[in-house]
């Protein structure tokens, strides 16, 4: 008999995000922030990384939430409450190291919100101060303001558009915030490269430490292959044992912006063929 | 009468240049000899009173009396007489080094070509695979729990052993597929992965139970285990960190890790994309570094995929070269282009970042060193340039840091191998073995499998005390 994680719940954030709830107990009872699992759907899929949104030791659930970009985060976001899938390993990566702090900007760019929620939820139970910033394309893509709202002392909403009201980026945000004067001893910024990125450059100025999160392509998780590296301090790491955590004014963002298309026009024939044949059906 | 011919009966092939399009295996028909044939070379042994064969094998494999069942057409018999030191025949069969091994040592070796052991283990192995039948064994239980981390031969070797004398295994893999090596890292034109499952079927009837996508040092910590109820513990969790060669442009668009490229290939099995979810970049021209098995499977699963120059690049000479000769032969064989003495220096890249050029230099041969091999040297001014867009570094690896990472007391090498008691697998822990790869470095299936045999003993006793 084949052992399956079961998919508990299902709920759609946006048209494009969705939240999954998958049973493994062994995998939520050592979850911590920063961790992630990676998932693989059927005999023929491919192992995918996410990063654990949140989890329930008690109920044995684990959270995840993805954006429905490729064949499998499309495949996966069609399966519903009842299902399974046949791969799902973790804790993996290391633990977000978030002790001895006090005061913390936690900055999120999109589906990176809900890699940061886990932190800025932690963060605050550590009776941290959490001045949360999270971004996004417009209002219909928001995700995660009630919670993060919970999870921090004061949230700023930003989108590309204004259509929520707040337009800007979360740079312009954050900027903000440092030129009226407020002071962090550590600044947490998760999202698209080119964000976290952003983030940095202002940081380094600033002399605030800032720690980033890697979203490489992975395979194993594990350490083994090495897909997952990047340079930092000048030297290879693997986001996968390594991180994902890592020191943002060390990393070299601009590899790191260029391994991550590797498999761009890949992807694209995998989706394409994916999509004809869900049309024919 | 003894058979005098000076060589050994040809196995039969795909043709090299049918077989450089596909992943099916290179031995043509299941067992590779027919069993004529198989009977034809078993009479080429003399059945030495001394078998110098023997000692060649690291596990001891009753060689001489394993052939002369063949020779009296008792195969059944013979695959058991191998079974009795050797777990995984159909393996060893097909991926032992013999020519370093057994069939170094056979006489018959010193004036022609010795007997061919490695194809005789293997026909037998896979006769019994093909018409024997494996007897459900009922072993009672004892109650007393095992836990083995890592599927690969020296995991799967120590479960078996130890679940045939009664004891209750559980195998945690870190993988969603069991085999270690066997499955993501030979490729299915070396060692069929039906093979490979077969085998942990076997397991598994014995009552073994393995559990998947279980990356201990995460999931659960060697103290947790225990706490768990396993009453000691086998680590076979291999080696599998990649190294890289720290030259520049090593993190370009193209470079990959061996373990990287053969485990896409032969673990998510990318040659079958996009029907399987996994792609692998394999361009026009490849250059594979390194001169081990790891680097002649990568060459030849590159060309398989459709790459058109495929390059070994080598720094020392053929001679020096670790992986089997067979494969060497067989990579030649396949239009593989073998640059021996040449060392890449610098890879440099498009304007996008995809590798585009490798530099070379030319090297020769210099004082011999520690191991006794001599050390390459650069010729100056050999500088070179090899245009690719595929370059894969198969220069070594060593054991995955995770566990001892994760557990205190465990005592390890500066470079990472665990510290065992030789003759047992003992680690400075308590109730805890290793063996292969994890404790050697990459090392082979035979070696990983003695190690497993061996801990299995030490375990028995360690529980019986
Ligand atoms: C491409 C390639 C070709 C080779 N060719 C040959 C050959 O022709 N002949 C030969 O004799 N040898 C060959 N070798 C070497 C041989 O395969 C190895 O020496 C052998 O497999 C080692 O066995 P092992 O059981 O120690 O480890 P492995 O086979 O590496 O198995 C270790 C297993 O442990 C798992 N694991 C690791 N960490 C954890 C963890 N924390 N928790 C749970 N599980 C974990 C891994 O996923 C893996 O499945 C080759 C190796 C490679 C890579
Ligand atoms: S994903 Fe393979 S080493 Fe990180």
């Amino acid at each position: 008999m084949v052992h399956m994680y079961n998919i508990v719940k299902k709920e759609k954030l946006t048209p494009q995000v969705t939240l999954m709830e998958i049973n493994a107990p062994l995998v939520a009872k050592k979850a911590e922030p920063g961790q992630f699992i990676i998932f693989r759907i059927d005999e023929d899929g491919e192992r995918i990384p996410l990063t654990i949104a949140d989890y329930d030791r008690d109920k044995g659930i684990v959270t995840i939430i993805f954006q429905e970009v490729g064949k499998s985060t499309k495949k996966l976001g069609a399966m519903d409450a009842g299902q399974g899938i046949l791969d799902f390993v973790g804790p993996l990566g290391k633990p977000s190291h978030l002790d001895g702090v006090k005061k913390v900007a936690v900055i999120g760019g999109g589906l990176g919100t809900a890699i940061a929620y886990p932190q800025a939820k932690k963060l605050k139970s550590l009776r941290v101060q959490v001045d949360a910033i999270i971004g996004f394309r417009n209002k219909d893509s928001i995700i995660l303001e009630k919670e993060m709202t919970a999870a921090s002392s004061r949230l700023f909403v930003t989108t590309d558009d204004g259509s929520n009201g707040n337009k800007g980026f979360v740079t312009d945000t954050f900027k903000k915030l440092l030129s009226e004067g407020k002071i962090y001893d550590l600044v947490i910024a998760i999202g698209p490269l080119i964000m976290m990125k952003a983030v940095c450059e202002l940081t380094r100025e600033a002399e605030i430490k800032t720690v980033i999160s890697m979203n490489s392509i992975m395979v194993d998780g594990t350490g083994m292959c090495g897909c997952c590296r990047l340079t930092v301090g000048g030297k290879i790491k693997f986001a996968c044992v390594d991180g994902p955590d890592f020191p943002g004014h060390e990393v070299d963002f601009d590899e790191a912006i260029s391994r991550q298309d590797i498999y761009r026009q890949e992807e694209r024939l995998s989706l394409e063929r994916h999509e004809c044949r869900l049309g024919k059906n | 009468m003894i058979d005098q011919t000076l060589k050994k009966v040809e196995i039969l092939e795909q043709d090299p240049n049918t077989r450089n399009k596909n992943f099916l295996e290179v031995a043509l028909g299941y067992m590779g000899l027919s069993e004529t044939m198989a009977k034809e070379e078993a009479g080429r042994c003399l059945n030495c009173k001394y078998p110098k064969c023997m000692d060649g094998c690291p596990v001891g494999v009753q060689i001489p009396q394993f052939i002369e069942l063949i020779v009296s057409g008792d195969l059944e018999e013979a695959y058991q007489k191998i079974r009795e030191t050797n777990s995984l025949p159909a393996v060893c069969g097909r991926v032992c080094p013999q020519e370093s091994q057994c069939e170094a040592k056979c006489v018959r070796g010193t004036k022609g070509e010795p007997v061919a052991i490695g194809r005789l283990e293997r026909f037998v192995a896979d006769w019994h695979i093909k018409y024997a039948a494996n007897k459900p064994i009922h072993v009672a239980k004892n109650g007393k729990k095992v836990a083995v981390i890592g599927s690969g031969p020296a995991g799967l070797t120590c479960a078996g052993d130890l679940a045939k004398s009664g004891y209750e295994v559980t195998i945690f893999e870190a993988f969603h597929t069991p085999g270690g090596v066997l499955m993501y890292g030979i490729p299915e034109f070396r060692l069929p992965k039906a093979l490979v499952q077969k085998e942990i079927d076997q397991l598994r009837a014995l009552g073994v139970e393995v559990r998947l996508n279980m990356v201990i040092g995460r999931i659960y910590s060697l103290d947790e285990l225990k706490q768990d109820g396993y009453a000691a513990i086998f680590i076979g969790s291999g080696a599998g960190l990649p190294s890289f060669m720290g030259i520049p442009g090593e993190n370009l668009k193209g470079v990959f890790s061996a373990n990287e490229f053969l485990t896409r290939i032969n673990l998510m099995k990318a040659y079958k994309f996009p029907e399987c979810d996994t792609p692998v970049k394999v361009g026009k021209n490849v250059a594979v570094i390194g001169g081990g098995n790891v680097a002649m499977d990568a060459a030849r699963c590159a060309k398989r995929m459709g790459a058109e120059k495929v390059y070994i690049v080598y720094r020392r000479s053929e001679e020096e070269m670790p992986a089997r000769n067979e494969e060497i032969h067989h990579a030649k064989e396949e239009g593989i282009i073998f640059k021996l003495l040449t060392a890449p220096t610098k890879i440099m890249g498009t304007e996008d970042g995809w590798v585009k050029v490798m530099e070379c230099v030319e090297m020769k041969l210099g004082e011999r060193d520690g191991d006794g091999r001599r050390r390459p040297v650069i010729i100056k001014g050999s500088e070179h340039l090899l245009p690719v867009e595929t370059v894969i570094m198969a220069i070594g690896q060593s054991p995955n840091p995770l566990i001892k990472d994760t557990t205190a007391g465990l005592k390890t090498e500066p470079w990472g191998g665990i510290v065992v008691e030789e003759e047992t697998g003992a680690t400075s822990l308590p109730g805890v073995y290793a063996g292969g790869d994890a404790v050697t470095g990459a090392a082979t299936v035979i070696l990983a499998m003695g190690a497993g045999r061996k801990a299995a003993q030490a375990i028995k006793k360690y529980l019986q005390a």
